[in-house]
């Protein structure tokens, strides 16, 4: 809401000298905030000029210019010191008076104006038009004062004749929250000007709309309020006031100071009629509408719209209605629709150029009624911005007559005495409010009398009744419900600063979870290991999947879609981490960095098939248990998973040497030192799962055999599509399945301190045979007594013959209770060996 | 180790002659100290010192002495050898050190060599900032709560007094889930987890939640489509706005410095009844002149940035809570991680925080 200071200074006593800065800070204490301040840019020397004479000269570009002589005043010596000034424009005549710009000044947009020459002549200066001088869009021609009804003398200061100068063009523009509909008006912002300078309402705020008011009279132009389908009971239109004015010059221009006022508040001039109504909308906030008398057939009937019904609105669209959209028609029967009630007019009944009566419309339509409708149509507009919020029921008679004296004083028109005013408006709700309720939720000591005053400070009626405050809010606040929101009246015009800083004290609380300190943890590892954390948004297009090479049937296609993506390639929401965090993977590719290493820990969201759609419980009582159920179970599954991506070198090149490629190693590794942070060890299985290399995929188990994730070397063809660099590996585990699985407490084994026996053991298999296999072999063949093993060789060639391979393990043994003699030693070496020949067809090496 | 002497006749030899034996301790302290290299010492010990050097030779004479002349001749022998092994000892100790000094001299390298033979990792900013966060929190007593991105509507709407006609869900500009009716958005803000919270673990209740959250924006220097807040809910007995200026108090000194100057500002949130915006001095014009700049692009010339928004829980979320508002009241805020990150380490482009650049969690080592 844009506010010019002189309008608001016309509602409200300002404080003397009040700059635009000033008015902002003010306001803001009451909670409107500044959204920026209005000011003029043109300084310097802006004058009237008469136009003396002018030749026209064509040039050589095609151009016709204008050579002028304007008089701009009288020097000292009293003589006439015509200047010459080159225009581009001819809208004008000998005699004109015109705004100049004399060299020194300076026009919005850092425009400075110098003597200058140009087209063979030295332009003096320039002859300004409205776009140049930020009073409009207007750039056909310059600005020829007598067509915008003013006068002045030569040399006189245009600045101040148009309002360009100091606090004429100073205003703040304000974000007004959508609880405060009334001041969508310089009316209501006056209002909390003087509770933001702590002044009394009564003696510095100055009603707009206390004028007095025709009584309704019987040949009023005939209004029905016929809603049939009230929505939440309440009627679609609960009062409806209509004037009308006769005679009005339809070609009447509006005077100067409106639309100079309708400008700041960033609105276009468009005609006299139209102008009076944007007018009143702005400085009372009731948005009203003009008929074309002429054009009204007969009674107007609010109705809604029946099925199927049309109407071709104001800019020249035919809207399709909808049953629940409030009418205004006319017509026998009410048959014609001339207007959707509150958000936009019909083009039939439009005012022109060529009417002379008009009828004035103001009326309270219901806050819901015009939203929805604003909204099914996509048309939100400056009425129905207004109307959603709550418009003053009290107001429509006021705002009318404002309307019809506008239009009376500048476009020649004469009142007409038939007066409509029908509907019940509702009596605003009595509020109880216990008396010390605001000093209980604030935390600041108000008296009963300080709470008594603000409440009538903002236009509350209060009436005392034992420990409770009976008020009644004004009209114009049908945000006042319960007593919360009084509260917020005490403590916002009291003063927020004066709320003292207070640290609560909490009970005693768990600290973090499990689960929330695993979190941390799995990001500290891979971070601490080398991995960059990086963060994706979550959207996807379908192509990804495709890309991925995932098939026709598996589960990640899968994916929840959003009715208004951003962007229309991308409106999944990812089903992996791993389906964004190439896109990351590649953007740093592309700023040159050839080795990376990247996670990230994030969501994804699995939707379960044929998932109900989620309930809208109510909101009087907490949700019935089963409900809630219900909707828990509607909201689909959202784990959280880890994924990682390394391209390039895992090991840098450096002095030492060439460094080492990422393998599938790399992120089998990562994905198992996750694991193990969290006490939980992965069994590692070949597998063939998309976007994987299908020879070089492991698959990540718990110990009850149940798959938290993969890892491994991407399809060539998978690094093809998405561009990244080859071999490239990767890495993604269900964190909350890890989670899961971790967290009991570690059962503590006692540390043995009898030495330790080592052998070691090569032996031959078949090169297929997974190297897991053999050890785990190993290790349930030597039974109790093996601390530890681990494989230190691989390897394959000649000596053990074709297909075959070489495994050399390390074994380690320890007793509990005695030293292992060579013969242990051998036993349980040999008990291993026995062991991996039978599952896995193991030779000892030769 | 000397023979028995042979001879009846004791004669006493030559070797155990008082100038003998000191012209040996002569040589051999000559010796030991022309020693230049533990090798050279060596060679002097054998020569002077071992079984074949004169001292060695003189003492296996002593046996043959008589009995009258041993005592002597075998103390003048002893303290010879004596002073010899001392000063062998000596040198030893002495060409040691200067044997691993020298060591230590050829052994240096170039120090300033990279060592970085391990690529270096990073915490994303916004993660870790969110951890100290909650960790400021949950030192406070209170714990962290969580909640699902895909929301229901009701969680994030009307459960929060958003009624389904009410302005200012419109202008939340919320991602919808398909097909339209699914009632599922994606969360416009961390504050649904107010309703779970109340609803899953009742009161008195204490509760942080930094959290991912979604608006239709485009990607720009100030805005994203995603991006964090930190929710806060307290409700208790007897809790007031002076206590959730408190909480913010302490929370903007946390992240910002003792001195952090805020406001509260009224406003307005469905969920909230009073309502405040929480604000902060400006730290680029106030900050670092003391004065308001009118053209400061920080503050927007009004010395204030704003924060988050917060307020008391208003009784209707409170009652479609199960939670009784005329015995419990409570406050709630959300502030933005990404403002907060901007302002705290003066990031001045919400996409380097987007865009996954690993130049940008690179720099941040233990920060944020």
């Amino acid at each position: 809401m844009r506010v010019p200071l002189p309008w608001l200074g016309e509602y409200v006593d300002l404080l003397e000298g009040a700059t635009a800065e000033q008015v902002a800070a003010d306001l803001v204490r009451v909670g409107l905030e500044e959204e920026g301040l209005l000011g003029s840019d043109v300084t310097g020397p802006l004058v009237v000029g008469r136009v003396l004479a002018f030749d026209d000269e064509p040039q050589k570009n095609g151009k016709t210019i204008r050579w002028c002589q304007v008089d701009v005043g009288r020097r000292a010596d009293g003589a006439v010191d015509p200047q010459g000034i080159v225009c581009g424009a001819r809208n004008f005549a000998v005699d004109d008076l015109v705004v100049v710009a004399l060299p020194g000044s300076v026009l919005p947009g850092g425009f400075a104006i110098s003597a200058r020459k140009t087209y063979g002549h030295v332009s003096d200066g320039m002859i300004c038009s409205a776009k140049e001088l930020g009073l409009g869009d207007d750039h056909t021609g310059i600005i020829v004062l007598s067509e915008w009804g003013l006068e002045a003398a030569t040399g006189a200061d245009a600045k101040e004749l148009l309002g360009l100068g100091g606090q004429d063009a100073a205003g703040v523009e304000l974000n007004i929250t959508p609880d405060r509909g009334y001041c969508f008006s310089v009316r209501g912002i006056a209002r909390e000007y003087a509770h933001a300078t702590r002044r009394p309402v009564a003696e510095v705020f100055h009603d707009p709309a206390a004028i007095p008011t025709p009584e309704a009279t019987d040949d009023g132009y005939p209004v029905v309020l016929a809603d049939e389908a009230p929505i939440n009971g309440v009627a679609g239109c609960e009062r409806f006031v209509a004037r009308i004015v006769r005679g009005v010059d339809g070609k009447a221009q509006s005077p100067f100071w409106m639309r100079r006022r309708l400008q700041q508040a960033g609105m276009r001039s468009i005609s006299l009629v139209v102008d009076v109504t944007n007018y009143v909308m702005l400085g009372l906030g009731q948005p009203l509408h003009a008929y074309d008398l002429g054009t009204l057939d007969g009674a107007i009937t609010v109705r809604r719209a029946r099925p199927g019904e049309r109407l071709v609105t104001l800019d020249g669209v035919e809207r399709k209605l909808d049953p629940e959209d409030l009418l205004i028609t006319d017509g026998a029967n009410g048959d014609r629709a001339i207007g959707m009630a509150g958000v936009m007019g019909g083009g039939e009944t439009e005012v022109s150029d060529a009417t002379t009566d008009v009828l004035i419309e103001a009326a309270w339509f219901d806050p819901v009624t015009v939203a929805r409708t604003a909204r099914r149509h996509k048309l939100p507009s400056e009425a129905s911005r207004r109307f959603e919020r709550g418009v003053d029921p009290q107001l429509q008679a006021a705002a009318a007559e404002l309307a019809v004296r506008l239009l009376v004083e500048h476009g020649g028109g004469t009142a007409g005495p038939e007066v409509t005013d029908v509907g019940d408006v509702p009596e605003p709700q009595t509020i109880a409010m216990p008396r010390d309720l605001p000093s209980r939720l604030v935390g600041v000591e108000y008296s009963d009398d300080r709470v008594e005053e603000i409440l009538h400070e903002i236009g509350c009626d209060v009436t005392v009744s034992d420990d409770r405050l009976l008020v009644t809010p004004p009209s114009w606040r049908p945000d006042l419900g319960v007593g919360a929101d009084l509260v917020e009246e005490v403590a916002r015009i009291d003063g927020y600063d004066r709320i003292p800083s207070v640290l609560p004290v909490a009970p005693p609380g768990a600290g973090l979870t499990h689960g929330q300190r695993a979190r941390r943890r799995v990001s500290d590892v891979l971070a601490d290991n080398g991995l960059v954390e990086v963060l994706s948004y979550p959207f996807v297009s379908p192509g990804r999947f495709d890309e991925l090479q995932l098939p026709a049937d598996d589960p990640r296609r899968h994916a929840v879609r959003l009715a208004n993506p951003l962007s229309d390639e991308q409106p999944l929401m990812r089903t992996a981490v791993l389906e964004t965090l190439v896109d990351v993977a590649r953007r740093n590719l592309g700023r040159g960095f050839a080795d990376l290493a990247l996670f990230e820990v994030g969501l994804v969201t699995l939707p379960e098939p044929d998932a109900p759609a989620a309930p809208i419980l109510g909101v009087d009582a907490r949700p019935e248990d089963d409900e809630l159920k219900r909707l828990l179970e509607a909201v689909p599954p959202q784990p959280v998973h880890v994924a990682g991506l390394f391209a390039g070198r895992r090991v840098p090149a450096g002095w030492w040497g060439s460094g080492r490629a990422a393998d599938h190693t790399d992120a089998i590794d990562a994905a198992k030192q996750v694991a193990e942070a969290l006490g939980v060890s992965l069994t590692v299985t070949a597998d063939d799962q998309a976007p994987w290399h299908p020879g070089r995929c492991a698959r990540l188990a718990l110990p009850d055999g149940t798959t938290v994730g993969h890892a491994g070397e991407l399809h060539p063809a998978v690094l093809t599509a998405l561009e990244l660099p080859p071999r490239a590996v990767a890495f993604e585990v269900d964190l909350d399945l890890l989670i899961a699985a971790s967290g009991s407490p570690v059962r503590a084994e006692p540390v043995v301190t009898y030495p330790v026996a080592k052998e070691d053991v090569a032996l031959v298999v078949d090169a297929d045979v997974p190297a897991a296999d053999v050890e785990q072999a190993l290790r349930d063949g030597a039974g109790e007594l093996l601390e530890a093993i681990r494989l230190f060789d691989v390897y394959t060639g000649e000596q053990i013959g074709e297909g075959r391979k070489s495994l050399a393990f390390a074994l380690r043994m320890r007793a509990p209770d005695r030293t292992l003699t060579a013969a242990d030693a051998n036993a349980v070496r040999d008990a291993a060996v026995a062991e991996a020949a039978r599952r896995t067809g193991a030779e000892l090496r030769a | 180790m000397s023979a028995p002497n042979s001879d009846y006749d004791p004669v006493e030899v030559s070797a155990l002659q008082p100038e003998q034996v000191d012209a040996a301790v002569g040589r051999a302290l000559a010796a030991i100290a022309a020693a230049r290299s533990l090798d050279e010492l060596k060679a002097a010990r054998l020569d002077h010192a071992g079984d074949r050097s004169p001292l060695a030779l003189a003492n296996r004479e002593i046996g043959a002495l008589p009995p009258a002349a041993k005592a002597e001749a075998g103390k003048r022998v002893g303290q010879a050898r004596g002073r010899v092994k001392q000063a062998l000892e000596a040198r030893q100790v002495e060409l040691e050190a200067e044997r691993d000094a020298r060591v230590l001299v050829e052994e240096r390298v170039d120090v300033t060599l990279p060592t970085d033979r391990r690529a270096r990792g990073a915490r994303h900013p916004l993660q870790s900032l969110q951890e100290r966060i909650a960790d400021l929190f949950v030192g406070m007593g209170w714990e962290v709560a969580e909640g699902p991105e895909v929301e229901a509507e009701w969680f994030n709407f009307d459960a929060l007094n958003f009624g389904p006609d009410h302005p200012a869900r419109q202008m939340q500009d919320t991602f919808f889930l398909d097909p339209p009716g699914s009632g599922l958005v994606l969360r416009t803000h961390t504050s649904p987890v107010q309703a779970r919270s109340l609803l899953d673990r009742g009161v008195p209740l204490y509760v942080v939640c930094p959290g991912k959250v979604f608006r239709t924006d485009e990607l720009d220097a100030t805005h994203t489509p995603v991006f964090h807040q930190v929710e806060g809910l307290a409700v208790d007995e007897g809790l007031t706005m002076a206590h959730l200026k408190g909480t913010l108090d302490h929370f903007a000194a946390a992240m910002f410095g003792p001195g952090t100057t805020t406001r509260l500002r009224p406003s307005f949130f469905p969920f909230t009844e009073p309502s405040a915006e929480m604000d902060l001095r400006c730290f680029a014009c106030v900050g670092r002149t003391g004065d308001v700049d009118p053209a400061c692009r920080t503050c927007g010339g009004t010395g204030w940035i704003e924060w988050g928004g917060c307020g008391m829980v208003n009784p209707n979320v409170l009652r479609a809570c199960g939670v009784d508002p005329d015995r419990y009241s409570g406050f709630a805020f959300g502030m933005g991680i990404e403002r907060t990150l901007m302002f705290r380490n003066g990031v001045a482009d919400m996409r380097d925080m987007v865009e996954g650049d690993i130049r940008f969690s690179t720099q941040f080592a233990m920060e944020g």
